[in-house]
Order: C-alpha cells, then sequence, then structure tokens
C-alpha cells in the first residue's frame, strides 16, 4: 500500500470544537486511514461519532487542530473547499433553488471557468448517467426528493472530482427508492471510475454497498475492512455489536491448537475458536457467536444449552431467545425455509451447536 | 375554569373583548378617514361638507412648492434608501455570515440604535454637528439631509435582510464553495439571489420611514429644502384648507400600497 495508491490519506487527524461558553468536544481524536484508489468506502457509526466530521474535513468545510489530510499524496488540510478537487452531496441535497436542473449541474464547471459547449456536453452526459433527461428545465422545487437526490449527485459528478463524498445522502429517501439508490449509487460508482466515500449510520446500507467499511464511535476508527471481515470477524466488542446481532460470552481460554484456541465458557460447555490476531490474551475473554451460527440441538452432557424464553417470527427466519444456565442472555436464528429446523417452544431446554471456526475473540 | 382544565384561556372569549377591539378600530381609522373624507370636500372647510369634488387635488397637483416638495421628498427616499439598503446588506452578511463571537450582540444593539434612541435626541444632536459643518465647509446643500435620512434607514432596512439571511440553509453558501466558487462568486451567484426579496423588503421599509420623516428633517433643513412633510407642517401652520386632506389622501395611498409590497415579498418564503 503506497502512499500513491491511496486516494485519500488521513494521518494523526484530531478535531476539537469549543463552544462560545468555552467547552470543548473531541469530535476527531488521532484518527488515521487509507482510502484506496477507485474505492466505495463507507464510514459507518452511530450519531455523534466523528464519521461527518471526518467528511467536513475531507471536504474543507472545517480544518484540523492536528494532522493531515492527503489527496494523492498532496496534503489539503488547509485548502478551502472551492480549492479542493473533491466534491460532497449533501444530506439536505442543497440544490440551488433559483436555478434549473441543468444550470444546477453545470455550476461546478461553470465556476471552473470551463467552455460552454463542455459544459453543456458534460450536463448532457451527467443527466444521462441519472436518468433525468426530460426534466433538464425544470426548477428543483418542481422534482421529487427521489430526483433531487439524482439532481445532487450529477452536480457534484459534472466536475470529475478526484473523490466524492457522500454524507448519509439516502436518508431522506422512503425504503423502496432506498434500496434502488443503493444499488444505483454503486454502479454509478463502477462506471465514472471515481473513489466514493460515503456516511452512513445504517449498517445495512454499509454492508451491502461498500468496498470496505470503517467504524467508528467517539471520534476513534474501531475497525477498518471488507463488509465481509467487519461483520464476520469483529475484533472489537462495538463493532461486533453495532453490526448485525450478537451473542457475547464469557470464556476462560484453555490452550491453543492449530491456530484454534479452546475456551471454556462460563456458561459451561467449551468453545473452538480462531485465535485472535497477536498474543494469545491471558485472563478471561469475550467470545463472539453470531445467531445464524448457532443452530438448536438435543441437549447433551457438558454442552452449552439453555432455556427458550422467547420465539420471534420475521417471515425469512425466525429467532429464538434463550436465557444460559449463567443467566446470558442468547439468540438463535433459524431460516424458515430449512425443513429441518428444530421446533422451539417456549419454556423447553435446548442444547447448542455452534459452526466451528466462527466465534471471534475479542481484544477487549 | 377548573371545571373544565382542558379549556384553554382564550382572550377572545372574554367579556368586552368585542367592544375594545371595536373602540381601538375606530380610535384607528376614524380620523384618517375623515381626513380622507373631507379631501374630496367642494368647499373650504376640513369640517363642514358642501359636496364632492377633485378640485383640492387638482389645486394640490398645480401648487409649485408641493410638486418641488414632492420631488424633494421621493428623491430623497430613493437615494437614502439605497444607500442605506447597501450598507444594512452588508452589515446584515458580516453579522450573520460569522461565528459567534464575543460582541456580537452588542453591534447588533449598535446597529439598530436609531430605533432606540428618542428621534428629538437625534434631531438635536445633527442639527448641533451640521450646524458646525456648513460654517467650516460652507457647503449647505441636500446632502445633510440625505446623511441624516441614510443614517436612520440603516436599521429598517437591515432588518428584513438579516432575517432573510439567518432563514437561508447555510449549506446552499457550503454546496457553491464545494462546487469551486471562490466566496465571492458564491455570495454573487447563490445568497445575492436569494437574499433579493430581502433587500427589496428592506429598501422599500427604508423608502417609507424616509418619506414621512418629519422631526429630524425639519432640524437639519436649510432654507428651501422643503420635503413633502415639512411643507405640511408648514402648511398647518398658516390656513388648513382640504389641500392638506389632498396631499395626505395621495401620501397615504403611495405608503400602504409600498407597505403591502413590501408585506407580499417578506411573506414569500424561498
Amino acid at each position: 500500500m503506497s502512499v500513491a495508491k491511496n486516494a485519500i490519506d488521513v494521518r494523526g487527524v484530531s478535531k476539537i470544537f469549543t463552544s462560545a461558553k468555552g467547552d470543548s468536544f473531541k469530535a476527531l481524536d488521532n484518527v488515521s486511514v487509507s482510502i484506496r484508489e477507485n474505492e466505495f468506502f463507507t464510514l459507518l457509526g452511530p450519531s455523534g461519532c466523528g464519521k461527518t466530521t471526518l467528511l467536513r474535513l475531507i471536504a474543507g468545510f472545517e480544518f484540523p487542530n492536528e494532522g493531515q489530510i492527503l489527496l494523492h499524496g498532496e496534503d489539503i488540510a488547509v485548502l478551502p473547499p472551492y480549492k479542493r478537487p473533491v466534491n460532497t452531496v449533501f444530506q439536505s441535497y442543497a440544490l440551488f433553488p433559483h436555478m434549473t436542473v441543468a444550470q444546477n449541474i453545470g455550476f461546478g464547471l461553470e465556476m471552473l471557468g470551463r467552455p460552454k459547449a463542455e459544459i453543456a456536453a458534460r450536463v448532457a452526459e451527467m443527466l444521462k448517467l441519472v436518468r433525468m433527461d426530460e426534466l433538464a428545465d425544470r426548477r428543483t422545487s418542481q422534482i421529487s426528493g427521489g430526483q433531487q437526490q439524482r439532481v445532487a449527485l450529477a452536480r457534484a459528478l459534472a466536475p470529475k472530482p478526484k473523490v466524492l463524498l457522500l454524507d448519509e445522502p439516502l436518508s431522506a429517501l422512503d425504503y423502496k427508492l432506498r434500496k434502488d439508490m443503493q444499488i444505483e449509487l454503486k454502479r454509478m460508482q463502477a462506471e465514472t471510475g471515481i473513489t466514493f466515500i460515503f456516511v452512513t449510520h445504517d449498517q445495512e446500507e454499509a454492508l451491502t454497498m461498500s468496498d470496505r467499511i470503517a467504524v467508528m464511535n467517539k471520534g476513534r476508527i474501531l475497525q477498518v475492512g471488507s463488509p465481509h471481515d467487519i461483520y464476520g470477524k469483529p475484533t472489537d466488542r462495538f463493532v461486533a455489536n453495532f453490526i448485525g446481532e450478537t451473542n457475547f460470552l464469557r470464556a476462560t481460554p484453555a490452550g491453543a491448537k492449530n491456530g484454534l484456541m479452546k475456551l471454556s465458557l462460563a456458561a459451561g460447555g467449551t468453545l473452538e475458536a480462531p485465535l485472535p490476531e497477536g498474543s494469545l490474551p491471558s485472563g478471561d475473554v469475550t467470545v463472539v457467536v453470531r445467531p445464524e451460527n448457532a443452530t438448536l440441538a438435543p441437549e447433551r452432557k457438558g454442552m452449552l444449552s439453555g432455556v427458550v424464553e422467547n420465539v420471534v417470527y420475521f417471515g425469512t427466519d425466525t429467532h429464538v431467545h434463550l436465557k444460559l444456565d449463567d443467566g446470558t442472555p442468547f439468540i438463535v436464528r433459524q431460516q424458515n425455509a430449512s425443513s429441518a429446523t428444530t421446533a422451539a417452544v417456549k419454556g423447553k431446554r435446548f442444547g447448542l451447536s455452534i459452526a466451528p471456526e466462527t466465534p471471534r475473540v475479542l481484544k477487549d | 375554569m377548573a371545571a373544565n382544565p382542558a379549556k384553554v384561556f382564550a382572550v377572545k372569549a372574554q367579556p368586552g373583548f368585542g367592544f375594545i377591539a371595536l373602540f381601538c378600530f375606530f380610535m384607528l381609522y376614524l380620523p384618517i378617514a375623515t381626513l380622507v373624507f373631507y379631501a374630496f370636500n367642494a368647499g373650504v372647510s376640513v369640517a363642514a361638507w358642501e359636496g364632492f369634488s377633485l378640485r383640492w387635488f387638482e389645486s394640490a397637483w398645480a401648487n409649485s412648492a408641493v410638486q418641488e416638495a414632492a420631488l424633494r421628498s421621493f428623491l430623497v427616499a430613493c437615494f437614502a434608501a439605497l444607500l442605506a439598503t447597501v450598507a444594512a446588506t452588508m452589515a446584515a452578511v458580516a453579522t450573520t455570515r460569522t461565528e459567534p463571537y464575543r460582541g456580537l450582540t452588542f453591534k447588533y444593539a449598535f446597529i439598530n440604535q436609531p430605533l432606540m434612541v428618542p428621534e428629538i435626541v437625534t434631531a438635536v444632536a445633527l442639527l448641533i454637528v451640521f450646524s458646525r459643518i456648513k460654517v467650516w465647509t460652507g457647503y449647505s446643500g441636500m446632502g445633510y439631509i440625505l446623511a441624516a435620512h441614510t443614517a436612520f434607514c440603516i436599521p429598517f432596512a437591515y432588518l428584513p435582510i438579516r432575517a432573510r439571511l439567518e432563514n437561508m440553509d447555510l449549506t446552499l453558501e457550503r454546496a457553491a464553495a464545494d462546487l469551486y466558487a471562490p466566496p465571492w462568486q458564491a455570495f454573487r451567484r447563490v445568497t445575492l439571489p436569494l437574499l433579493w426579496p430581502g433587500i427589496l423588503a428592506g429598501f422599500m421599509l427604508a423608502f417609507v420611514i424616509s418619506l414621512d420623516d418629519v422631526v429630524i428633517t425639519e432640524f437639519v433643513k436649510s432654507g428651501g429644502q422643503e420635503t413633502l412633510p415639512t411643507y405640511m407642517l408648514g402648511q398647518l401652520r398658516r390656513q388648513v384648507t382640504p389641500e392638506i386632506n389632498a396631499i395626505s389622501t395621495v401620501f397615504l395611498g403611495i405608503s400602504v400600497l409600498l407597505v403591502t409590497v413590501f408585506f407580499f415579498l417578506n411573506r414569500k418564503k424561498s
């Protein structure tokens, strides 16, 4: 990963906001992350985690207190927004209400002093890309929310930015439109070959769209990885908890063999999990088991087991909520299509069989 | 009330509400209605009706002193409102497009000072200062009235412009900057077009305020610099004919028109 291959390098960036009263708030705390060329990169986290602040620092609406932001190896952290080859799709779209759709899309190119003919051609191209050809002369107030979203995208893409920043652009759309736009965005990213940095608090959106995800909380990046890694191999309790449903089990390490770690669970029974990176943890650890990696089985002696407390039907699958012998809650997800599912009845005791190699030991 | 706690206090339901409301409207509009009514009097009295006529409108129209004063009032109002609006726009941008800092509230108060200082005090102060300047420079033209009017019009122009700027979505300016517009271009291409209704409203309000000012103008004007209101005041000291009513009626019409336009401009949101 040489510097030249990265679109954006954030190096040791901190941002502190100070209110008029003098209170200060550390929105970003020594954040470093590299975003590769032509990548769909997502900043994921709850509100107030710093993801939007990081985006605004890259856009140039805020300036870092510490650290560097490199664009293709060049520090842009102190440049004003109009000198950065980076464009933003705003959460509120921020379309200019006194201009037509075409004028909105052409605005960036016009400000760059491009010839009229070039602007017209590029605007037409963009209108086609977002499938809005017929609405070029409409006012932005005369089009629907979904269409405004497309115009905002076209406007930000028209000047061919090095990096496109998207600040929760789908949050105002209804569910169906949102699903369509997720696919559209992926397509546009592939077609234009521009690096996308996408901010969202919606884990499902992040998992479906991204090449890589950075999970953030309290001004820090906790884990960066592919959706598969983030979901399947969380290294942090927050990441495991924030993305998807998770069962946490306390365990004591009981030796390691062939890259697998033997664990004796506090709730009873034993488990094998891949060794976490780095050194073997000394004391007790937390193990993460995804609900779909556990199945109900007839109870055997020495097996992890619990009592069914609740059964929740979800259409495609059913969640079985159990209480383990030490009181820990545990959820098992059963696919409803499978005919082999064990009928879960409230109050009945079951053993839990956990797919090998799927549990993860957290760094803690 | 205690029997029905869900019922809110309704001022309309209080005894005497209708009467008080009627009385207030009566006191407000009856004198004006009377004034307008007698503008159409055929006789020379402003209190005894002698039949309908437009003769006082005609005589006011033909009166060269009225013509001159009206034209002067109009010109002063135009230029003062224009200058005040430009200054107010700059002040409004400077006080809204900034991070809050110590002394910002003080600055608001400072800009709006003419609204709080008694007009007579300002008038006397200007009289003293301007008479000094007149002695030093020998200049006694319309500049003094224009300067004074511009000064007291600024807060009236400032308020609607600032209100419009404060309600404007800041992300629009941010979007312009993001799309390679340097600050001046962002202002010219995005902020200013969206601010236009506020600026027009501010101009109109300033225009009306300048147009009907008496106190400051009376103190500041030199000989032969009558504006319409000071001319009317002067006429009242001599002999009152319905001509004054006719002038007032036209004046009223213009003011109502401008304020109505202002109201609709202000109501029209982005």
